[in-house]
């Protein structure tokens, strides 16, 4: 069963709201849990192929030869009239920034299939609104994961991008969102049904951390980070921006290997094998 | 009081609140050299009119000419520090040309090493703070980020009363016969006793919320 296709079974003999006792027997799970979920069973040979990872933000470079071939980019921009439309991206990256956490997801998972959404660059005003827009439109793709190494302070936009976290965590689109390291409210990092990462201080890329005290969730590799630079170029980094494409990563390894898994699945695969759990092995 | 007196006094104590803002301002920065034994650290504040950054503070290295220079918000590493709202550093940057470029047009300095966190005030992005060539002798680790969160805080609310004074500065001097008005409603309440007066302060209060409205999405 591909990705993101409801499990035609589950859904024509359920209600949605109940299970009636004849029912019980079609609500099987198909995911086999081994006895220990172990970091093997999870992603080992896994290279994430075929995930379909988006990149949220100022858009990534064509070709930098840590990123390679994108397979979709497309650009949301606010016309005069405040109409906000989505157009096929021709200008890559305006800052660097969508182009270096798009390089970690694909050290990470070189299979996967990368995608940008830019979000970022025309402006800081309305960035607020146009991350929203943006957001909605990749939920509707039905991307795999959709990395967001941003974040908005605007309150006006908690609500509605608290339904948008929601609505991707039941349509399983995974979002995996930069925490703040300062005493700030943003969001989405906050909301329980994306994953938020903050940043660890090892060089290990597949090393990450459960936070049993949250609201951060995981820590990834996010200090001296190599990281794709604009024009082809390498440097080093530091910043929860570039903990967070590690966790997609890691995520797209895992549906690659186990397509099946929800998001709530997921999240508990990613916690049995943090680690600090089951992860040393 | 009469209309020019009152419009001379507020002006007079908007402009000192200016000095003394920028005095923290530069106070801040000259700290977080300091503390990072860098060779230079600077602000950015951001102009929500024309969206665009404006140098607005350096210490070290670097050119004080540079001080009220705009650039687009959105571009460059303090652009996407703002944008994200995620602190960045950035390492070994002298084998990026175009960097070393945008780098110096911005600062009047061609750093090595660059640290860079938004100021975030409440629900505002207000600006960027950028510290340059820190100390090399001690390796990078989160510590230093977490130290650079609490000085980003601290500029955050420096440059917050200082755009409040900006705007209120500005607000006068634009007014012409408006500030009229303002000073008739301020003589008027000193005339009333406590009782009729509490009412107009609620009144005003409202009017004053109203005005302070965040409007720029």
């Amino acid at each position: 069963m591909a990705r993101n296709e409801p499990d035609p079974q589950v859904d024509e003999n359920l209600p949605a709201w109940s299970l009636p006792a004849a029912a019980s027997e079609n609500i099987g799970v198909t995911v086999e849990w081994p006895e220990r979920v172990t970091r093997e069973w999870a992603w080992g040979g896994s290279a994430g192929a075929g995930v379909q990872v988006c990149i949220l933000d100022s858009g990534v470079e064509p070709d930098h030869p840590l990123v390679g071939a994108l397979d979709g980019a497309v650009a949301l921009t606010k016309q005069e009239d405040g109409e906000i439309v989505v157009e096929d991206d021709v200008e890559g990256d305006l800052c660097g920034h969508g182009t270096g956490c798009a390089g970690i997801v694909r050290s990470l998972a070189p299979e996967c299939r990368l995608f940008s959404v830019r979000v970022l660059g025309a402006g800081f005003k309305g960035s607020g609104a146009i991350l929203l827009e943006g957001l909605k439109w990749a939920i509707a793709q039905g991307f795999d994961v959709v990395n967001m190494s941003l974040s908005t302070t605007k309150r006006q936009f908690a609500g509605l991008l608290h339904e948008l976290a929601d609505s991707a965590y039941f349509k399983r689109t995974v979002l995996v969102a930069s925490a703040h390291n300062m005493p700030v409210e943003s969001y989405p990092w906050r909301f329980s049904s994306v994953i938020s990462v903050g940043s660890h201080e090892e060089d290990d890329p597949q090393t990450f951390y459960y936070n049993p005290a949250p609201p951060v969730e995981f820590f990834a590799r996010g200090v001296n980070v190599p990281l794709a630079w604009l024009g082809g170029e390498t440097i080093a980094a530091t910043g929860n921006s570039f903990a967070t494409p590690h966790m997609s990563g890691i995520c797209a390894l895992i549906l690659a290997k186990h397509p099946e898994l929800t998001p709530f699945q997921l999240k508990s695969v990613l916690y049995l094998t943090a680690s600090n759990v089951g992860g040393r092995e | 009081m009469t209309d020019n007196n009152l419009q001379a006094a507020v002006s007079a104590g908007v402009m000192s609140a200016e000095d003394e803002h920028r005095a923290l301002l530069q106070s801040i920065v000259e700290v977080a050299r300091s503390i990072f034994s860098a060779k230079a650290s600077s602000i950015f504040l951001h102009d929500e009119d024309t969206d665009e950054l404006v140098f607005e503070a350096v210490a070290g290295e670097g050119s004080e000419n540079l001080i009220g220079e705009r650039f687009p918000s959105s571009t460059g590493v303090a652009g996407w520090v703002l944008v994200t709202r995620q602190p960045l550093v950035i390492e070994d940057l002298a084998s990026d040309p175009r960097f070393a470029r945008e780098t110096a047009e911005v600062t009047g300095y061609v750093p090595r090493a660059m640290m860079s966190v938004p100021l975030l005030h409440e629900e505002r992005a207000l600006g960027v703070l950028n510290v340059l060539d820190r100390a090399q002798d001690v390796q990078f680790s989160l510590g230093h980020m977490e130290l650079l969160g609490l000085f980003a805080n601290q500029a955050a609310i420096a440059l917050d009363l200082l755009q409040r004074a900006r705007h209120a500065r500005s607000v006068l001097a634009g007014s012409g016969g408006d500030a009229a008005v303002i000073a008739r409603i301020a003589s008027a309440l000193e005339g009333l006793d406590e009782e009729q007066r509490e009412p107009v302060l609620r009144l005003l209060a409202a009017l004053d919320d109203v005005l302070h409205a965040d409007m720029s999405f």
